[in-house]
């Protein structure tokens, strides 16, 4: 016995080599999970930083300042927004530069400042009725071709014929910042506002709440649904074939392509009850469906983790089964059912292949009022903005997707929060 | 934490009841499916409509042209588009469709042209291409010169003619679906083809032969399905100088600084071109009104005078800032008097 008790395991040389192989491929183990691990973080790092670089400018507009004179006669004092506003804002420009003659200069000079233009000069009109025949000044967008080019994303070097904007509007817009017309303000309107085919107009609003009726629509259908089945088939179902079948349905359905909960919308929702196309509701419909399997799985596991003890104890003293449920055992799952539940609504929040089976892939300027008004969502938007011709919807593209990442950054945050706050330990 | 789920469970409910009786209403909204190449003007004109006038926004769906003429035809009532917008006429099969569903009043309105080109990246030369070298590029069988088919085994330009580049042939264009593959097929390739008097014999004795070979795209790798979004052909012929893509001339117009358009027959793809019917591969681009809609939904007849006006598709209207190039003034007018008057101008 002492023997073997004083007799050193690292005596051997085979065996100090053994031990230092051992101690190598424990190094090599651990560097392979550390270079996974940094290698996913640089991705994500490649992924912030081409999406931020690329859209943090998105939140900046060049605005120009310009004179305006609401002309009495075309404006008709009876009924003010029918007035020729647009006819009054390139007035005023070619009153800025009066040595632009041709058709084809004023018409681009007319094209330096956004549509708003005249929408904004009309509301004004409207809103402050005796300033009519006065020169008013009023701070507008300018185009996107002009504000592309004044965050440098259109750049002078490059020869006229290679560019959107032309010599003479790079003049006429160095003229105007000279006179101290031109402002880079924050982008109030991508906030506040709709879609639009002018990109210096479009905004993320309109989809924002879109989401959000959609999520909400979805949250109230799956939520209350998807906890009841957990329960019923965790807690009360009896284990048989039956059951079973179920469960590995359950599953299955789990892994279906989405796009197919998006044609099972279109065929029931949409074409046999006959609910209106492109609203909130039908997509929030889809999206539960397409949401459901996650949260019964989350909830059966959240319920299969609380002690049988705790209910054993309950049932002993003297609670019915309802009550050791609705007491015990659902508040103690509660926080792995809420977790699953935030999990699947990031993943609805993400989701456009179901809905443009449904119509919600589409322009729509008016921003939602309920769960029946034409909306879209905010993946929608992006994909539609990322399609779309005019070079400033790159920026916008990628502003939109910071926008989505904020949204889903938050709810996994409150997913983690969730759990850690109620989380109970056995 | 089981009571606010019971209260979310009742609002379910209650959101649910809410809905049905909602849908009870009438649409006080016009709705507009159909091609993704109308797609970038119709918007312009819908949202310049919601913000002119005291009718709501439109909303507009991107479908693609058949899609788009599907949903068009199911029926008449609130659920089905008012309008559809397509970037080819409506088929035989279609009108017959509309008609067995009850739609018989059909108004089609073409709204211009559209080119469509060939380009590169502005890192590498412009090549101009005659349409028969075109095909010879793409098609999947060419002829063997001895009468007969073979498949096709040119691998570069130079292949083809001497005066090409010597550069590997790749060119990314749109899927089946798109119907700017359709008219590239058409127009391009159907028009290369022609060129072959093997083939132009075909046309009489074989139909179905003269089709398969004229519009048969390659499979072996050098025609590069790109998918339906232009944006990114053009990113990828940045990418790629030795490259070709396939698009709408508004993406042209709007990149010029990164790709630019191959000569077709001599021609470069410029408004101008396009405009004149210089240019050899252009189609007209038009959109279908049900006019059995006109007086259920509010606003169509002021939707349509917004969209025929001048200050829209004429020659210097907003429309071509966007890349629309415009028909001929008298062109104009008959379609502006048939939208203005619902005119029913299709026939069987």
């Amino acid at each position: 016995m002492t023997d073997l008790i004083t007799m050193p395991v690292r005596a051997s040389k085979a065996g100090a080599a053994r031990l230092k192989q051992r101690h190598a491929a424990e190094r090599r183990f651990r560097f392979y999970g550390l270079f996974a691990i940094c290698f996913g973080l640089s991705c994500i790092g490649i992924l912030f930083f081409t999406i931020i670089s690329g859209g943090y400018s998105t939140f900046s507009q060049t605005v120009v300042t310009i004179d305006i004179n609401l002309e009495r006669d075309l404006i008709d004092a009876k009924n003010i927004s029918d007035g020729d506003f647009r006819k009054i804002v390139q007035n005023s420009l070619y009153g800025l530069f009066p040595e632009v003659t041709g058709r084809r200069d004023k018409r681009k000079l007319a094209n330096l400042v956004s549509p708003a233009a005249e929408y904004q000069a009309r509301d004004y009109a409207v809103a402050n009725p005796h300033h009519i025949g006065k020169t008013i000044s009023i701070q507008v967008p300018t185009s996107d071709d002009m504000d592309q080019f004044s965050k440098g994303v259109i750049r002078a070097d490059l020869p006229e014929s290679e560019r959107r904007v032309s010599d003479l509007e790079i003049v006429w817009f160095n003229g105007l910042k000279e006179q101290g017309r031109i402002e880079t303000i924050f982008n109030r309107t991508f906030f506040k506002s709709g879609d639009s085919r002018d990109p210096e107009l479009a905004g993320i609003l309109g989809a924002a709440l879109g989401s959000f009726y959609t999520l909400l629509v979805t949250f109230l259908l799956s939520f209350p649904i998807g906890v009841a089945s957990a329960i019923y088939l965790e807690e009360f179902a009896p284990k048989n074939r039956l059951t079973q079948l179920i469960e590995i349905n359950i599953n299955n359905l789990a892994a279906v392509p989405s796009i197919v909960f998006g044609l099972l919308g279109l065929a029931v929702f949409l074409n046999f009850f006959g609910l209106p196309r492109s609203a909130p509701l039908v997509g929030g419909m889809v999206l539960a469906l397409m949401t459901l399997p996650t949260i019964i799985i989350a909830g059966r596991a959240a319920l299969k983790s609380v002690p049988p003890s705790i209910r054993q104890a309950a049932i002993g003293l003297g609670a019915s089964p309802m009550q050791t449920l609705t007491h015990h055992t659902l508040p103690l799952a509660m926080p792995g059912m809420m977790t699953g539940t935030i999990l699947g609504m990031a993943q609805a929040l993400g989701e456009t292949a179901p809905l443009l089976m449904i119509g919600m892939v589409a322009f729509i300027v008016d921003i939602p009022a309920g769960i029946t008004d034409p909306a879209t969502v905010m993946p929608v938007q992006i994909y539609l903005w990322s399609d779309s011709p005019e070079r400033a919807f790159i920026e916008r593209t990628s502003g939109a997707i910071m926008v989505l990442l904020a949204f889903l950054i938050t709810m996994n945050a409150l997913a983690v929060n969730l759990r850690k706050k109620f989380e109970q330990k056995w | 934490m089981f009571r606010s789920t019971i209260a979310l469970g009742a609002a379910a409910v209650l959101t649910a009841t809410f809905a049905a009786a909602t849908t009870a209403q009438a649409r006080d909204q016009i709705r507009i499916v159909g091609s993704s190449t109308v797609y970038p003007f119709a918007t312009v004109v819908a949202e310049k409509f919601g913000k002119s006038s005291k009718f709501r926004t439109p909303v507009v769906e991107s479908t693609g042209s058949g899609g788009g003429l599907k949903l068009f035809c199911a029926g008449i009532g609130d659920g089905y588009p008012d309008i559809t917008n397509a970037s080819r006429a409506i088929k035989k099969s279609e009108i017959e469709r509309c008609a067995k569903n009850g739609i018989k009043n059909i108004t089609e309105v073409k709204i211009g042209y559209d080119g469509i080109v060939l380009a590169n990246s502005k890192k590498a030369d412009v090549v101009s291409l005659s349409k028969k070298q075109i095909f010879l590029a793409l098609a999947k069988d060419i002829p063997d010169g001895k009468g007969g088919f073979k498949a096709n085994n040119h691998s570069n330009w130079n292949e083809i003619d001497r005066g090409l580049p010597n550069r590997k042939i790749e060119v990314m264009g749109p899927p089946p679906t798109s119907g700017t593959r359709d008219a590239f097929v058409e127009l391009a390739m159907e028009g290369g083809c022609k060129a072959f008097k093997e083939i132009t014999v075909l046309k009489n004795s074989d139909v179905n032969k003269y089709k398969a070979i004229c519009h048969s795209v390659r499979e072996d790798g050098a025609f590069i399905e790109a998918g339906e979004n232009d944006v990114l052909i053009v990113r990828k012929l940045e990418a790629n100088p030795n490259a070709y893509g396939i698009f709408g001339f508004s993406f042209l117009d709007q990149n010029a600084d990164r790709v630019q358009g191959s000569l077709i027959d001599g021609k470069s793809p410029t408004f101008e071109n396009i405009a004149s019917g210089d240019y050899g591969i252009s189609r007209p681009l038009f959109f279908y009104v049900k006019n059995d809609h006109v007086p259920m939904v509010p606003g169509i007849r002021e939707y349509l005078a917004a969209f025929t006006n001048d200050n829209a598709w004429g020659e210097d209207g907003y429309l071509t800032d966007k890349g629309l190039i415009p028909m001929p003034s008298a062109e104009r007018k008959k379609y502006l008097s048939d939208a203005k008057n619902l005119t029913t101008n299709l026939t069987m």
